[in-house]
């Protein structure tokens, strides 16, 4: 695709802005911001990438997935306001995440240990990692907030802090995978996905595509899991203190 | 009535600030007090004087910021926690049921613990329920059957002291006056202390041993029940008593 051609593409910046100013929806400054910022991620990513993948360091490779995990943490740990050290926390679930999915990945051969398959797929689990510790921090704040009296009811009954918001952990965790399991449920069905897509429009055989489409599906998957479940049962104590007071202010903690 | 004298429960200069406002807001104000074993301390005052947040402290659901709270000797940072809990009964006054029978929820305090309850019929006909309603959902019931259940379920745990916290005040009078006479028939078989917070002065005069004022987080006034309403010695407790102190600066 020529660089012309590209710049075709910011007709439908041009569209969306006009729409939102006709309907009066005031997010042409955001629209504006987004397209200029994923532009140049892009293309300094890409840059990047093309360096990388020259190199075939690993040290590189590993330092660009750290910037990932970095980026994610920061994003994702916004929706965690109301716990302590709550970005520790989320680095440690996205972490732990990739080590396992991509490990398990490189460990079986399933893709090679080059930074052109290691890169792009840490990327995808580490987003989607991203996403689900959102999902969860969201969910464990809302259900740990209306379920106060029951929590604090187990706690004077003489109940553990796990005890008293098991069952709140273990909510919010479902909440957390249920769109990653919906996608998966559709997938082929509803949408072609990015990466399938990506392969077929650049020339690729299809069923080769489906393949590592597939790969990416059950990584994501897998992810979803492991960072819903390690983040809500590292995240749950920050609920109470020494005592096993529960101390979820109403208003976020700023720490 | 023969009562041993030993402190159960009792408050060394205990100052508790506001969690939101620490700088400035205090619930409760260098209170000093102590409640014999096998006794009944009613705790009466003004809304927002510190009386539930005084029993939240002896089972250290909150901690004081300052001073001590001692449970037979031990100060309550000092235990373990959960067996606290289980020895220091904590009643509220809306009783939180939990999805499930009757049961379930009577279960509950015991189940934390990995056992299952004994006779748990035993239990419910304590709290003069009849055992038919084991079988219920416990979201069914009255908000008076909703209290008792709530009550043989601290009680199952089989806690030496008893925490009330206004437990009769979402009752009609009716089964107010049920559920209090229920309570005093158990105490007496189980010789129990117990900590009731009331905001019925009748009530606070009918079942006390011992009685106390709290306004604006001090405590004012703390004298054996009869000679609390009967003579009490100071003059924001008269004022109390005849209705005036309602919000009013102690």
């Amino acid at each position: 695709m020529s660089l012309i051609t590209l710049s075709f593409t910011l007709g439908f910046v041009v569209i969306a802005f006009f729409l939102s100013m006709w309907f009066k929806l005031g997010l042409q400054k955001d629209i504006l911001i987004a397209a200029v910022r994923a532009t140049i991620q892009l293309l300094i990513i890409g840059y990047i990438l093309k360096v990388v993948f020259h190199l075939q360091d690993a040290l590189f490779s590993l330092l660009l997935i750290a910037l990932m995990i970095g980026v994610a943490t920061q994003n994702a740990s916004k929706r965690g306001k109301w716990l302590p050290h709550a970005w520790i926390r989320v680095l440690l679930a996205i972490t732990v995440t990739e080590v396992v999915t991509q490990g398990l990945l490189l460990g079986l051969r399933v893709v090679a240990p080059t930074p052109q398959y290691v890169i792009p797929i840490s990327g995808m689990i580490v987003g989607n990692a991203m996403v689900a510790s959102g999902l969860l921090l969201n969910r464990l704040h809302s259900e740990t907030s209306s379920h106060r009296q029951e929590i604090i009811t187990i706690l004077a009954l003489g109940g553990t802090s796990k005890q008293a918001v098991y069952d709140y952990v273990k909510q919010a965790v479902r909440a957390s995978m249920i769109p990653t399991i919906d996608n998966t449920k559709t997938m082929g069905l509803v949408q072609l996905p990015g990466m399938m897509t990506g392969l077929i429009i650049a020339g690729a055989d299809p069923i080769q595509a489906v393949r590592y489409q597939i790969l990416i599906v059950f990584s994501i998957l897998a992810s979803a899991v492991i960072t819903s479940i390690v983040l809500g049962f590292i995240s749950y104590p920050g609920l109470f203190n020494e005592f096993q007071q529960f101390v979820l202010s109403d208003s976020p903690i700023k720490k | 009535m023969s009562r041993d004298k030993a402190p159960t429960v009792k408050f060394l200069n205990v100052t508790k600030k506001s969690p939101e406002n620490p700088q400035s807001a205090t619930i409760l104000q260098n209170i000093s007090g102590e409640v014999p074993a096998n006794h009944i301390l009613t705790v009466i005052g003004p809304s927002g004087s510190g009386k539930s947040t005084l029993l939240s402290l002896c089972n250290l659901l909150i901690s004081p910021d300052e001073g001590e709270v001692l449970i037979h000797s031990k100060e309550v940072r000092e235990w373990t926690v959960t067996d606290l809990r289980r020895r220091v009964g904590l009643v509220f006054q809306t009783p939180t049921m939990f999805p499930g029978t009757v049961l379930d929820n009577l279960n509950l305090g015991v189940k934390l613990q990995g056992k299952t309850l004994e006779n748990p019929e035993k239990w419910i006909e304590k709290v003069g329920l009849p055992p038919e309603i084991l079988k219920q959902s416990a979201n069914d019931l009255s908000g008076g059957q909703k209290q008792r259940v709530a009550l043989a379920r601290v009680l199952a745990n089989q806690p030496d002291i008893w925490l009330l916290d206004e437990v009769t005040s979402a009752l009609d009078p009716t089964a107010a006056r049920e559920v209090e006479e229920w309570i005093l028939q158990l105490q007496s078989k189980e010789n129990s202390t117990v900590l009731w917070v009331t905001h019925n002065l009748d009530q606070a005069r009918r079942v006390g041993h011992i009685t106390w004022l709290l306004a604006n987080g001090r405590l004012v006034e703390a004298l054996p029940t009869e000679e609390f309403f009967e003579n009490p010695q100071e003059d924001v407790t008269r004022r109390f008593l005849i209705g005036e102190l309602g919000g009013i600066q102690a």
